[in-house]
């Protein structure tokens, strides 16, 4: 598997990692990523690692950048269904992600990005009239 | 047979004035300890002992006491041992047991060697009990290490109940010192549960907490990120005045996490947070 596919839904970015990341891969999908929010003026990206296992410290980091990097592009990004197992092992690695939103599961993940873009009102209409447009 | 000793035949005529020696040898002491076994008690073990020890110095090997032929004197005094730790005898206490044949066996010795080959003698009797009296202590050391461990396990098991309080809500009321095993083991429960039970919100309880040091706060801190990271939120409950004090003059930063005073104050933040309202339907009595 070369990279992790990008799948739009609706008004938001949808990856879900479903092999254990290796660093390339990771790199691959911070570009790959940030390249869609741009093109694509993604205003939310829902990033699901329920069936990842393992994280190193740099796996943690890239998952700390690509939130970072999202929120400059002014894309709200949440981390859903974390395993307790790597949940520990970040916080033992002192990486607490920061500003990345988290959620239990896919489904209330999508919630709380619903919730954060109606919060802003007009802007969410702006957004949404675009790509119809 | 052992080269050319005559211990065994002195262990083998004996007709019970070891034993009297011994024990008067024994209650002399200081180490006897009457508060925890009785005369009785410690006449049965001594006899025991003295016949044990008289039938493996027979067939068993003077140098070491790792044989077959000693394995019933190693029982026995394993068993001695082991009784001795629980009852609470010290160490020395124990080790006594065995070092105070000495004394008994060496006037047995003397009236019976010839006095140039009793230094001989001498020595090979006492570097035989010297090696049971090692392992005497090697086995009380044991058995207290159990004892320990036992405790430990208890203690752990007994520490961290995750229960649910509502749908979507957990919480864990924490009782004792928190140490870096303890809160592994909290931390490990509680995002299991949170999984489990598909929880949005946990409380994490420490009225029963007795001082919190920065090493405690870390790991309360750690919880709350670990759960943050799956999605949980957590609130801190049940801090006591003396603990916030401890807390803000510690320079512990508890900025991101909610925390309240009571359990009542979180459970209620906590329903608000899942969506929930609380309302009393019958009017104050």
């Amino acid at each position: 598997m070369d990279r992790i596919p990008i799948l739009k839904m609706g008004r938001f970015l949808l990856v879900t990692i479903q092999v254990d990341m290796h660093d390339r891969l990771a790199l691959t999908l911070q570009d790959d990523l940030t390249e869609r929010i741009v093109k694509d003026g993604t205003r939310g990206v829902l990033i699901d690692i329920s069936s990842l296992e393992i994280v190193d410290s740099f796996i943690g980091r890239v998952l700390g950048n690509i939130a970072a990097m999202s929120r400059v592009l002014d894309a709200k990004t949440v981390v859903t269904g974390m395993q307790p197992a790597v949940a520990i092992t970040l916080v033992e690695l002192g990486l607490t992600l920061p500003g990345v939103r988290t959620a239990l599961n896919v489904e209330r993940g999508m919630e709380l990005l619903q919730g954060e873009l109606d919060q802003e009102g007009l802007a969410t209409v702006e957004t949404d009239a675009d790509p119809q447009g | 047979m052992p080269d050319g000793t005559l211990l065994p035949a002195v262990l083998a005529e004996d007709d019970g004035r070891l034993l009297d020696d011994w024990m008067r040898e024994q209650l002399a002491s200081s180490s006897v300890r009457r508060d925890l076994i009785s005369e009785t008690e410690l006449r049965q073990q001594s006899a025991e002992f003295l016949g044990a020890f008289g039938q493996s110095v027979q067939t068993g090997s003077l140098r070491s006491v790792d044989g077959p032929e000693w394995a019933p004197v190693r029982d026995l005094l394993a068993s001695v041992s082991r009784s001795r730790a629980l009852q609470g005898f010290s160490p020395s206490d124990t080790a006594y047991f065995v070092f105070s044949l000495k004394q008994a066996l060496f006037t047995r010795l003397a009236s019976r060697v010839a006095p140039e080959q009793l230094a001989a003698e001498a020595w090979t009797a006492s570097t035989l009990l010297d090696r049971l009296g090692l392992y005497v202590t090697e086995v009380f050391q044991k058995s207290r290490e159990e004892v320990i461990a036992r405790q430990q396990e208890e203690l752990m098991e007994l520490s961290t109940p995750v229960v649910k309080v509502w749908e979507g809500v957990v919480a864990v009321p924490l009782i004792g010192t928190l140490d870096s095993a303890r809160t592994q083991v909290v931390m490990e429960n509680l995002l299991g549960r949170i999984v489990e039970y598909g929880a949005s919100v946990a409380i994490i309880d420490i009225t029963g907490v007795p001082t919190v040091d920065t090493l405690v706060a870390q790991h309360l801190i750690k919880t709350v990120a670990a759960a943050r990271l799956m999605g949980a939120e957590c609130i801190i409950s049940g801090i006591r005045p003396q603990i916030a004090q401890t807390i803000v003059h510690l320079g512990v930063v508890l900025e991101n996490v909610t925390t309240k005073a009571s359990l009542a104050d979180a459970i209620l933040v906590a329903l608000k947070a899942t969506g929930y309202t609380v309302t009393r339907l019958a009017p104050r009595s």
